[in-house]
């Protein structure tokens, strides 16, 4: 079950956890990725705050809760090789995984058509 | 087609700058050849310039360093100075009222980097000089080269003819850039770090100077026009040379610990401050034979003579989070009000860690010293090393 936001992440659900990471338009739009910082496990995260942070050489880009919840698990691998979110930003570039507070809001989110109509 | 000319003929010709009146993006000469390899386009200083090819940031960067790259910089401003009574040794007594660098003693066939400073001993610009036979030629930054015109046409007396170029300009940099170059070239080889030269490319009459903004040897070749695209065509044609865009050529001179006027040097700071006393040759320092004579000239000497209160230094951040333009600095990882602010910062891919510049207080800005920068509300730790982050290339002799 894959959902999109309109800030190009991503969001794979199991049971209550969603994996999140950047989209691939995201990705090819940054660039190179030279840094990436991780919000805590077990922080809050509120919808469209600040969660985590991916940086290419020329700027610094925020990645947004895209729904409420609690950090259960990060990406060491993508915070120790930055690249890596680059070369499968969808796959093993995931940045981090939350425990949803609502499941139902995140049928809310767009489909993959949507957003590969919101992203054109 | 067209000689590098004489100043009279170029005189004859209307200052030309290739802005569109309605507010749209003026182009270079190579913009075509720009979005036919791909290139990704930003609006940079009223121009659509390239920030980087489908290579990639981090790939044109280092290419840059281990091969050759090849730049656009078109847009920058190309301004020939003569007199046809005096001569260059005219325009360099001239030249030396506006610019704290020994001017006079510029030798034809050399270049020499200069700063246009205000009557606060603030900077306007950086930009090169350079001396032929029977003429100067500048090269100022794209962003200021508006107001550097007005305010050298400000100042020029009658007897002097300065003529804005319509000529583009590419940067070759790289330590493959002369055997790329010496391909279309003759005498390329023999230049040595900031000679000059009228040489012709594919022959087309073209100003060369061996000099360039990312620490690394090089060219940069002013060309006419018409052939611009041409020539870079035709270097790009080499296998060793790859085009470059902004992006990396930010990168690469930020590494090179230069400065870019608009965020390292602007007219806040004064050359001491920017740590570019270097440029100021003796002879135009207190004691010196023609001592002063340009605007601001008293705050720029006093500032040397007695050291100045703030400088420019390199920072290594102590961690991998890239330390960036505008952060502020403080002296402790608790409390405090900032002692400085960060003017420049990144990745550096040359060096794989985050680099930066900024302004401490002169007495912090000690190699070694260890100084905090505010990042999204967390202070980061990191040092004053000495510049440039990676050692330069040029061929000096």
């Amino acid at each position: 079950m894959l959902r999109f936001t309109d800030e190009h992440e991503w969001l794979k659900l199991e049971g209550d956890v969603a994996t999140v990471g950047i989209t691939a338009f995201a990705a090819e739009q940054l660039g190179d990725l030279v840094f990436v910082e991780l919000p805590k496990v077990g922080a809050t995260l509120k919808k469209a705050e600040a969660a985590a942070v991916v940086e290419s050489v020329k700027a610094a880009s925020d990645v947004y809760a895209p729904l409420d919840g609690e950090v259960t698990e990060i990406n060491d691998a993508a915070v120790a090789d930055p690249a890596s979110v680059g070369t499968d930003p969808q796959g093993a570039g995931w940045l981090y995984k939350m425990k949803l507070a609502d499941v139902a809001a995140f049928d809310g989110l767009m489909d993959e058509a949507a957003y590969a109509e919101f992203a054109k | 087609m067209s000689a590098p000319s004489s100043a009279a003929a170029d005189a004859a010709r209307p200052d030309t700058i290739p802005f569109e009146p309605s507010g749209d993006l003026a182009r270079t000469p190579l913009h075509a050849l720009h979005l036919r390899l791909g290139a990704k386009m930003t609006a940079f200083a009223g121009y659509d310039m390239p920030v980087q090819y489908p290579a990639g940031l981090m790939t044109e960067h280092l290419h840059t360093r281990a091969a050759a790259g090849l730049f656009d910089v078109s847009h920058m401003g190309q301004i020939a100075l003569a007199s046809p009574t005096g001569g260059t040794d005219e325009v360099a007594v001239w030249l030396e009222t506006l610019i704290p660098v020994d001017v006079i003693g510029l030798k034809a066939g050399r270049q020499r980097y200069g700063l246009l400073t205000d009557d606060a001993g603030g900077v306007r610009d950086d930009l090169m000089i350079a001396r032929f036979e029977d003429r100067f030629v500048l090269v100022v930054n794209a962003g200021c080269k508006i107001a550097d015109e007005a305010h050298l046409r400000a100042h020029l007396p009658e007897t002097i003819e300065m003529t804005v170029l319509d000529r583009g300009l590419i940067a070759l940099q790289g330590p493959g850039a002369e055997a790329a170059l010496a391909n279309l070239a003759t005498g390329v080889a023999a230049m040595r770090f900031m000679d000059v030269a009228e040489i012709d490319v594919l022959g087309a009459p073209c100003l060369i100077s061996r000099s360039g903004y990312t620490g690394e040897d090089g060219f940069e070749i002013s060309v006419p026009p018409d052939r611009a695209e041409a020539i870079a065509q035709a270097l790009l044609d080499d296998p060793s040379v790859l085009p470059v865009g902004l992006g990396a050529r930010d990168s690469l001179r930020l590494e090179a610990g230069l400065c870019l006027h608009g965020a390292d040097i602007d007219r806040t700071t004064t050359p001491a401050e920017a740590s570019l006393v270097w440029a100021i040759q003796p002879v135009r320092r207190r004691g010196g034979a023609r001592e002063g004579g340009f605007p601001g000239a008293d705050r720029v000497l006093d500032d040397i003579a007695n050291g100045p209160k703030r400088k420019r230094v390199g920072l290594r951040p102590e961690g991998r989070a890239p330390v960036r333009a505008g952060a502020a600095l403080y002296a402790a990882e608790e409390g405090g009000e900032p002692i400085g602010a960060v003017s420049s910062g990144g990745f550096g891919p040359s060096v794989g860690a985050p680099v930066a510049m900024g302004y401490a207080p002169s007495a912090l800005a000690q190699p070694g010293a260890r100084l905090f920068a505010d990042v999204r509300g967390r202070r980061l730790g990191l040092s004053v090393v000495a510049l440039p982050f990676v050692p330069a290339g040029f061929k000096r002799a």
